[in-house]
């Protein structure tokens, strides 16, 4: 028999047509960025549509790092098995991942959590968007053309690391937040070990704020490129620092709270405008760096006051929750991380979605992108700092 | 404003495009017709009483009796209230009316529910695969989906 292999035509892009079906006129061309371009952090390809250096169109072609998260999590033999799954998801926050998807089952089983274990994912959730944040604002200056800030930034997030590790083994992908716990209570001298970083990583903000933020050349860069209006931001329901860069006021912690957040002091960051216009790139950056300090203040204040207790005394035996259904979120680094859990009763989830912040923010791109110059599109592409493997799952 | 307040004003307005809800569960959900979801969906966001800007999430899913369906996880920044909606369509007749004229971010959410479920949102206005690629055989989370043993002449490892 023989074999045919037919590409729907009407999907594949021609010199005269995009791949969504834009006729193209005299003067524009199409132009591909990436799959593998070190601007697009990942594997992104951006078709753009151009008329000489000005983008009239950009068209994500997302899906190289699909690896099926939603259908593994519906095949697992129990709940606690997604977990691994959930890490690989966006894999520069996995402890927030972790503990977004704990938290959804464990209001499906309406568990309550013990006191230090509270403390233990605050803490960990909090270094971890310290680590993630640092990556966002070091790779941002390579884009930028900055090295040094880079090097700063991975050389004070390998401490984080080296946390991690000693709490449970691995550096990047945890498994470390259950349902009903956490899988290793805290070694000893991590609080210690874990006051030394935040003394320490102050003076590296103040460093990075030296050297980038105020940097001529970077905020000539940034300052006033991909502007992301309040209105367009809450309409493609962008989230995290692409939502308080436009001066939203607006973080889940504080707004749908989870954990225990509101036992702290600390301050939701907005984007001012300082250097250009209010949700301009510069201003998302911003975001990022005070919320460090923000992370480092609530890091402070959990290690100081952490009661002692079992770490494992709520996990449950068996996770049979009763048929219902739960749409949880929670703050992740990026953004507002949901999951949609179906349960019918039995061991395993019905359904699991995945509401990703990475891949929400993206839709906003062509939006913001049009009327750049192809030069801004590293900035801009950059500054919503895109995990592929979360935008994808 | 409470979940029984909503479904008794869209119930008084859209009479039998709102179906059953359930009230009383963990999160109340509403189930409206899948013809007038723009409809609906655009009275919930403009109306000032209501204000339902923020489409946290789209999902599809598979209800295993024959039945896709969509729910939509509505939130508001300016009453800081939240609903769940819910449509249905049949396998036979998977159509769905598409929201992304409302919220610019169904857009990317309804062209996932497409591809993994084969879910077709009727104006939307680039209905095309997103994750999986364009040639791709059958919608994988569709829960009789079986991988196919070739893909395009290749032989799937298992």
């Amino acid at each position: 028999m023989k074999e045919s292999r037919t590409l729907p035509t009407d999907y594949v892009s021609s010199p005269e047509r995009t791949s969504s079906g834009r006729t193209l006129r005299t003067d524009e061309m199409i132009l591909n960025m990436g799959p593998q371009h070190p601007s697009t952090h990942g594997v992104l390809r951006l078709e753009l549509v151009v008329d000489g250096e000005i983008i009239v169109d950009v068209i994500p072609h997302i899906g190289y790092l699909h690896r099926c998260f939603e259908k593994h999590a519906e095949h697992m033999t129990n709940y606690q098995q997604v977990i691994p799954y959930a890490d690989r998801m966006d894999y520069l926050s996995s402890m927030c991942n972790d503990w977004a998807y704990a938290l959804a089952v464990e209001k499906l089983l309406k568990l309550e959590i013990p006191e230090r274990v509270q403390y233990i994912r605050l803490i960990m959730a909090e270094l971890q968007r310290i680590a993630s944040h640092l990556i966002a604002v070091g790779t941002y200056a390579i884009d930028m053309g900055a090295f040094t800030p880079f090097l700063w930034c991975f050389r004070d997030r390998e401490r984080i690391l080296d946390l991690f590790e000693m709490t449970c083994g691995a550096r990047l992908l945890y498994n470390y937040i259950w349902v009903g716990g956490v899988s290793h209570d805290l070694p000893p001298r991590f609080v210690e070990k874990a006051k030394d970083f935040c003394r320490d990583f102050r003076k590296t903000l103040k460093e990075v704020h030296d050297v980038l933020t105020y940097n001529e050349i970077f905020i000539k860069r940034t300052a006033n490129v991909g502007v992301l209006p309040k209105d367009v931001a809450i309409n493609y329901a962008c989230s995290g620092p692409m939502l308080r860069g436009s001066g939203v006021d607006w973080d889940l912690r504080r707004d749908d709270p989870y954990g225990i957040y509101d036992r702290f002091e600390w301050a939701v960051q907005i984007g001012k405008g300082e250097a250009g216009t209010v949700g301009d790139c510069w201003d998302r950056y911003m975001v990022r760096m005070r919320e460090m300090e923000e992370s480092t203040k609530l890091i402070e204040q959990a290690v100081a006051s952490i009661p002692e207790g079992n770490v494992q005394s709520a996990i449950p035996k068996r996770i049979r929750p009763e048929a219902g259904e739960v749409y949880v979120r929670s703050e992740s680094p990026r953004g507002e991380l949901g999951f949609y859990v179906i349960s019918d009763g039995t061991a395993s989830p019905y359904r699991v979605k995945a509401r990703a912040p990475a891949f929400v923010n993206l839709s906003v791109l062509p939006e913001i992108s049009r009327g750049a110059m192809v030069a801004d599109l590293v900035a801009i592409a950059g500054s919503v700092d895109i995990v592929l493997g979360e935008v994808d799952r | 404003m409470t979940a029984q307040e909503i479904y008794d004003n869209l119930k008084a307005k859209f009479g039998d495009a709102v179906g059953e809800a359930r009230l009383d569960a963990l999160q109340p959900w509403i189930a409206i017709s899948e013809t007038r979801t723009r409809e609906i969906c655009q009275f919930l966001r403009d109306e000032p009483a209501f204000a339902f800007d923020y489409l946290s999430c789209l999902s599809g899913v598979d209800y295993a009796d024959g039945k896709l369906g969509v729910v939509y996880h509505l939130f508001s920044m300016i009453h800081r209230h939240k609903i769940v909606l819910r449509t249905m369509c049949t396998r036979e007749h998977p159509h769905i009316q598409s929201v992304s004229a409302v919220w610019g971010t169904a857009n990317w959410h309804e062209r996932e529910a497409y591809d993994m479920f084969g879910i077709v949102f009727d104006e939307h206005p680039d209905l095309r695969r997103i994750l999986c690629g364009d040639d791709y055989p059958g919608y994988p989370l569709r829960k009789d989906f079986k991988v196919p043993e070739f893909y395009n002449g290749m032989k799937v490892p298992y």
